[in-house]
């Protein structure tokens, strides 16, 4: 549905680019849900922009790699432009509710404004799908709400809409950048268990980018890890989370509290991902891996598969067996 | 709706009772007597005397104060003591000149400053926003009595296309008398289209940045609809309330304009009345002008809730 193929975006003079997400690939199959997980700055959020074309102007840009939706190429395809040849049907929905909603224009226009472009209908007819979309969403009183202004609105019920307003296109993939972090935990569980529904029933697949890994452990089908622009390792949720093989996921993992971990310390992993710009040859794990060997610093690690679909980019990864 | 129309009414008038205690004070704290220049150098003492009485200058300034708000109150501002006219004619006739020549300021103001701001703002970051912003920089940095004698001797000295100076009422000559205030408009817009326009070009980039504009793009609707549905109505918020001050601004500061091309408006009026000590009617001008400046206020409010449904007006 979705191939992301060694995609790199950039910042800085064409001359001295210096990369922010450096050769990520991925695929991403009919209704499945890949989580992309990894720590602010990774270049998570500028990948899912990327993928849909709206990194900010003037800014990133995507300096190399491709992006395939169902075999069409699309890469540095803005919306409209991917709309107007044809291959509108992936859209995208955001971390922050409170403000991607246009506060003075009411809820149904801007679901029809949506419509619109992607159904060529008009007036009246799109309002109608805008209620039938609010419906699909779960919105209580659907019908009052297409009046409704934003601020009318409670932060779950906004990020209610932007799933509408993302539904308006029949997305066969829709890529979802941190939807449920600025939700309560209650709502998030709500919003959650709805995208997980819109997938099985509409047969979406969704590239859902997240750094909290119970959020990918609840809801994703396959997880790939982000370090420093690079995934570092890929694989099924039950593989990942039975058997890590990247030392920087199982810190992560270990990092996570757990209901048994009592009142002791959380370990953290010491250090701070490398800046931009900054990586030298050999692994950019290297500076604060408990495992490092020299080899590590002198040459660039491979990506090895350590099991089926379950790929590490490490030159000497964990032991597969389970955590102990 | 009433309860705020209530507050407002009631905030209003104690900003005008404010307002006219300080004009007052002020007024009569700087040197100078209307006395002498009503009568010259060679009036005699008893002269001098009798006219202040006649006028009530030698009451106490409370009492005065006091005698004057009671008669404003009644809707009566005085008599001019220049003039020998009501205050309320002679704040009239500027005041005809002041608004259609504000009004005519505007239109340009609107027309060329907004537009063309949001014209950089599109393209912003290219050699046109470049040169647009820069003359807009150029444009508010020349004086206005400068841009207003250029434009006499250009239109007015060798085209012959508008009058110079001077501006009969159309009350009297019709409307063809606007012809008038062509040059002193299009000179007083120059600085004010200037502002505005860099005002609208730097208020749509900050909305093209907002979370809401992504939005928009996300749904695959035309980059310039976008700006017609998503961010120009959004960034004309900020640019509304500088209309109602730029408008309020010109109704009673357009002096040197005023002044370059003759036309007998509010602010020469008043710049007059001070040099004359026409006491009466520079504290009714000031008020008028306190009232016109509260008004527009209240309608910049009014204009938000239009535009903005987050307002509540309480």
């Amino acid at each position: 549905m979705l191939t992301v193929c060694d995609l790199t975006v950039s910042v800085g003079p064409e001359t001295s680019p210096v990369d922010i997400v450096a050769g990520v690939s991925f695929g991403l199959a009919k209704g499945e849900i890949l989580g992309l997980v990894g720590e602010s700055g990774c270049g998570k959020s500028m990948t899912s922009l990327a993928v849909m074309g709206l990194l900010p102007q003037p800014g990133p840009r995507v300096r190399a790699g491709r992006v395939l939706l169902e075999g069409c190429d699309v890469t540095q395809l803005q919306p409209w432009q991917r709309v107007e040849a044809g291959h509108g049907r992936m859209a995208m929905i955001f971390q922050e509710p409170m403000t991607s909603l246009n506060p003075v224009r009411r809820i149904g226009d801007q679901i029809a404004e949506a419509v619109r472009v992607h159904e060529g209908i008009s007036g009246a007819a799109a309002l109608v799908r805008a209620r039938e979309l609010l419906e699909l969403v779960r919105m209580p009183d659907p019908k009052m709400q297409l009046s409704a202004y934003p601020h009318q609105l409670s932060g779950g019920q906004r990020q209610r809409v932007m799933i509408a307003i993302a539904l308006a296109c029949r997305p066969q993939v829709l890529v979802a950048d941190e939807p449920t972090t600025a939700l309560d935990v209650t709502i998030q569980v709500q919003i959650l268990g709805l995208l997980r529904e819109l997938c099985n029933r509409l047969d979406m697949a969704i590239l859902f980018i997240t750094h909290d890994m119970g959020v990918i452990a609840q809801l994703a089908d396959r997880v790939a890890v982000m370090y420093a622009g690079r995934i570092v390792e890929t694989a099924s949720v039950g593989a990942l989370f039975g058997a890590p093989r990247h030392h920087y996921t199982r810190g992560l993992m270990d990092c996570m509290p757990s209901r048994n971990s009592g009142a002791r310390r959380l370990p953290t992993i010491s250090g701070q991902p490398p800046l931009p710009g900054t990586v030298a040859a050999g692994c950019v794990f290297a500076l604060r891996c408990a495992a490092v060997r020299d080899e590590c610093r002198v040459a660039p690690p491979p990506r090895l598969e350590a099991s089926q679909g379950h790929e590490v980019l490490c030159a000497f990864p964990l032991a597969g067996g389970g955590l102990p | 709706m009433w309860s705020y129309a209530f507050k407002r009414a009631g905030t209003t008038a104690v900003t005008l009772l404010a307002a006219s205690i300080i004009i007052f004070a002020f007024i009569h704290i700087v040197p100078g007597d209307p006395i002498y220049v009503l009568l010259g150098d060679t009036a005699t003492p008893d002269q001098i005397d009798a006219l202040r009485h006649q006028l009530g200058l030698d009451q106490p300034i409370i009492l005065q104060y006091l005698t004057w708000a009671g008669h404003v109150l009644e809707g009566d501002l005085g008599r001019s003591i220049f003039f020998q006219a009501p205050v309320l004619s002679v704040i009239a006739d500027g005041a005809e000149t002041s608004i259609l020549l504000a009004t005519m300021t505007m239109i340009w103001v609107a027309v060329i400053g907004v537009p063309i701001g949001m014209i950089a703002a599109v393209r912003h970051g290219t050699w046109l926003d470049q040169g647009l912003s820069g003359g807009a920089m150029l444009m508010a940095s020349i004086p206005t009595f400068w841009v207003g004698l250029y434009l006499i001797l250009i239109f007015a000295a060798w085209l012959g296309w508008f009058p110079s100076s001077g501006y009969p009422s159309i009350f009297e000559g019709g409307v063809v008398n606007l012809r008038y205030l062509v040059l002193p408009s299009l000179a007083l817009a120059a600085p004010n289209a200037a502002l505005i326009l860099r005002l609208t070009r730097a208020s749509m980039l900050d909305v093209s940045r907002e979370d809401y504009v992504r939005t928009a793009r996300a749904k695959g609707i035309r980059p310039w609809q976008v700006v017609r549905r998503h961010i120009w109505r959004n960034a004309l918020l900020a640019v509304v309330s500088a209309f109602g001050f730029t408008f309020a601004a010109l109704l009673s500061e357009a002096v040197v304009t005023e002044t370059v091309f003759a036309l007998p408006g509010i602010g020469r009026l008043v710049v007059q009345s001070i040099l004359r000590r026409d006491y009466p009617v520079i504290q009714g001008v000031i008020l008028v002008i306190v009232v016109v400046y509260l008004l527009i206020n209240l309608i910049v409010d009014l204009s938000y809730r239009l535009l903005d449904p987050r307002v509540e007006l309480q």
